[in-house]
């Protein structure tokens, strides 16, 4: 039983090693939960699983193995009320999984496909896709991973047990898998702190106390390197409304998780293209703008610049004075873009749309352009590179390419896009 | 071992423990492993350590991580430069290597006559390697000092508490080594529990309406810092120093739009703005 335990928690992607697995097994020879199915709950997920992210898939399984003969679904009444259901969904899914579930058509129209299996369904059901029951990848069931699925607990209506403490998964908004790309944070984290990690700490300037105290007589004369520490310094801008807004949100936890090891990190926002003016505060983002020229002015070129977007938009709005599609800019979003550059020499454009379609957006290749190729996926590669490209020493190519750039807008062929 | 030999936590007069936590603490004392704590600001991951030792008569040792904590630091230093001082005015006690040799939390610990409780607190604020430096220090529970080749270890296995603000992922190779327990905002019931536990002779109705309210402006979407446990038991005591009515926190009622004194709930303007904006259109609306 165990053992299966072992393997189901491992399948389910709850990264549990066999020493975790025998500390288990010693705290249950040491009679720490011999009383109740809720201590050894306790005690098995405080052995086995390391992180909060992972106690949903933890409290998945662990009603899965130790539960599943009880569940029995032949009694759930095909007559489910709409309420219920609603209800039971709601306080289920997160915010942004009903907008997951909003697109693909809506409540009503899962809640009907729900009640036609419930009328088609005539037996219980364990495994594979489509019909309700524990264990597989359908919408509708308990135990599966499909993120749209309705779970479908033991409290049904008229059946008055208890939920069990692993059934309520309290913990599903822990979950990495449950948001988009927040599985790869971790990693894309580890990054960053690479990045912002630059020079050592205090250390001992050793030919300089070797040669003060040989002037001092033989008496030691201590010399110390200041200490360098979290040197860098971001500005961030992101591209908000509209397709960009779950993105940016990754990318927002992205930064503040790693805010600690900047110097400095300042947010700005934008929608579509840089313009005249950027803000900070998405709700007064009309009344409280900041000018980007004061941007420009304010930080020094030792900041690096990431800009954050899909930069999928009318080829207006970045080359024609008056093109975007808020207000009226005197000066194209192109000219800006150019600005920004000339003040950063070391600044990328990370895009979370695929590479592959970069090619087939005018606007992406235009602003590709007017980075000299530095915008890069937002992917583990794609920061990886991106990283690269803003660790390199201040007075190198890049500040002269920008220099360049600023000459030529717009026209002329487009080098290849890998 | 028999468990009854083993003195079990139950939680205190002064800390309200909730079962799995009980379960994880116990399980950690039991087997000799650390235990790591999460959880959100002020839900009372570092008094855990505190009453912990104090209801199980232990002593304490607290080791507070810093940005620039180093693990040697926990087990110890050696001062070559004052060595280096002495031996230029000619001191006597530079022949004793050890004279120079600065003990860390660990090893003041580790020489405790009875099993001590060892809180090492906000680890992730360390650089990513601390963890790894003291695998074999956590698992062994012994240490080499290089210095006067001597091996020092633990008289009585200390009890280890370890707390993570979620800063830093921690390596795998340390969490494989540890207990693991995530301490949850608590529900309603429980925070009762642990309001009566601090203010015992509250008044039942304020607070009755004070966790209304905090639950409240707890569920505000899109809150930069929610408020915490330890938020509201210094409302709570404002409240009661200023000798506030329960009927004035009745935001059905109030002629304010935000709850009383909520500079104790709220930390950052933009918050009390929020609450503001959705407290008017919400008067608006009905």
């Amino acid at each position: 039983m165990l053992v299966r335990f072992f393997f189901e928690l491992r399948a389910a992607g709850v990264p549990v090693s066999i020493t975790e697995f025998l500390t288990l097994l010693a705290a249950l020879e040491a009679r720490l939960a011999a009383v109740s199915a809720q201590d050894f709950y306790h005690l098995a997920r405080a052995c086995l699983v390391k992180d909060e992210r992972h106690y949903d898939r933890f409290d998945r399984v662990f009603a899965q193995v130790f539960a599943g003969a009880e569940r029995v679904f032949a009694d759930l009444s095909a007559q489910v009320p709409a309420e219920w259901l609603q209800s039971l969904a709601e306080r289920v899914f997160s915010a942004e999984e009903r907008r997951q579930v909003e697109s693909l058509g809506g409540w009503d129209k899962l809640m009907e496909t729900l009640r036609e299996r419930l009328r088609e369904q005539r037996e219980r059901h364990a495994g594979g896709h489509h019909w309700i029951g524990t264990g597989g990848t359908s919408p509708f069931g308990a135990g599966g991973y499909n993120p749209l699925g309705v779970r479908m607990g033991k409290a049904g209506p008229g059946q008055r047990s208890a939920v069990k403490l692993w059934e309520r998964r309290e913990y599903r908004n822990f979950d990495d898998t449950v948001e988009l790309g927040t599985r790869n944070l971790k990693l894309a984290l580890r990054r960053l702190r690479r990045f912002a990690r630059e020079g050592a700490p205090e250390e001992l300037d050793l030919e300089r106390t070797i040669d003060a105290t040989a002037r001092n007589g033989g008496l030691l004369d201590l010399h110390l390197v200041p200490q360098r520490h979290n040197a860098v310094k971001v500005l961030l801008f992101l591209d908000v409304g509209g397709s960009m807004d779950g993105h940016v949100r990754i990318c927002e936890e992205l930064f503040s998780a790693a805010r600690s090891e900047f110097k400095h990190l300042e947010y700005f926002y934008f929608h579509n293209c840089l313009y005249e003016s950027v803000w900070k505060d998405n709700q007064r983002r009309f009344e409280a703008l900041i000018a980007t020229e004061r941007v420009l002015r304010t930080y020094g070129r030792d900041y690096r610049v990431i800009l954050v977007g899909d930069a999928t938009m009318s080829p207006y709005e970045i080359v024609q004075p008056g093109g975007s599609i808020e207000h009226w800019n005197e000066e194209a979003g192109a000219v800006w873009m150019q600005r920004l550059a000339a003040a950063f020499p070391r600044l990328v454009w990370l895009n979370p749309e695929d590479p592959a379609r970069w090619a087939y957006t005018p606007s992406t290749r235009i602003l590709r352009d007017l980075l000299h190729g530095r915008m890069y996926p937002l992917s583990l590669g794609g920061l990886d590179l991106a990283i690269g490209e803003l660790r390199r020493p201040l007075s190198g190519t890049a500040a002269a390419g920008a220099a360049a750039g600023a000459t030529s807008v717009t026209q002329g062929p487009p080098p290849p896009v890998p | 071992m028999p468990m009854n030999d083993i003195q079990r936590f139950k939680g205190t007069d002064r800390y309200v423990a909730t079962d799995d936590l009980m379960m994880a603490v116990n399980a950690a004392i039991t087997l000799g492993r650390p235990l790591l704590i999460k959880g959100e600001p002020g839900t009372g991951k570092t008094q855990l350590a505190q009453e912990i030792a104090r209801s199980l008569n232990r002593p304490l040792y607290e080791w507070h991580i810093k940005s620039t904590s180093k693990a040697q630091q926990g087990l110890y230093e050696y001062d070559a430069v004052s060595r280096l001082r002495d031996s230029q005015l000619g001191e006597e006690r530079v022949h004793d290597i050890r004279n120079y040799i600065i003990k860390g939390r660990l090893w003041e610990a580790f020489e405790s006559p009875v099993q001590p409780v060892l809180l090492i607190d906000e680890i992730d604020k360390a650089d990513i390697e601390f963890p790894n430096d003291l695998l074999r220090e956590l698992d062994r529970m012994e240490f080499y000092v290089h210095e006067t080749r001597e091996l020092v270890q633990a008289r009585h296995r200390p009890i280890i508490l370890i707390t993570s603000n979620n800063e830093k992922e921690l390596p795998d190779a340390f969490l494989r080594r540890c207990f693991f327990h995530y301490i949850r905002f608590p529900d309603e019931p429980t925070m009762r529990a642990i309001v009566a536990v601090h203010y015992p002779q509250l008044k039942k109705e304020l607070l009755a309406e004070a966790l209304a309210a905090f639950f409240e402006v707890r569920a505000t979407p899109g809150l930069k810092k929610k408020p915490s446990t330890s938020e509201l038991l210094d409302w709570i005591k404002l409240l009661v120093a200023e000798d506030i009515a329960p009927e004035a926190l009745r935001s059905g009622d109030a002629r304010k739009v935000i709850p009383i004194l909520h500079g104790a709930l709220l930390k950052n303007e933009q918050d009390v703005h929020l609450f503001e904006q959705l407290v008017f259109m919400h008067r608006r609306a009905r």
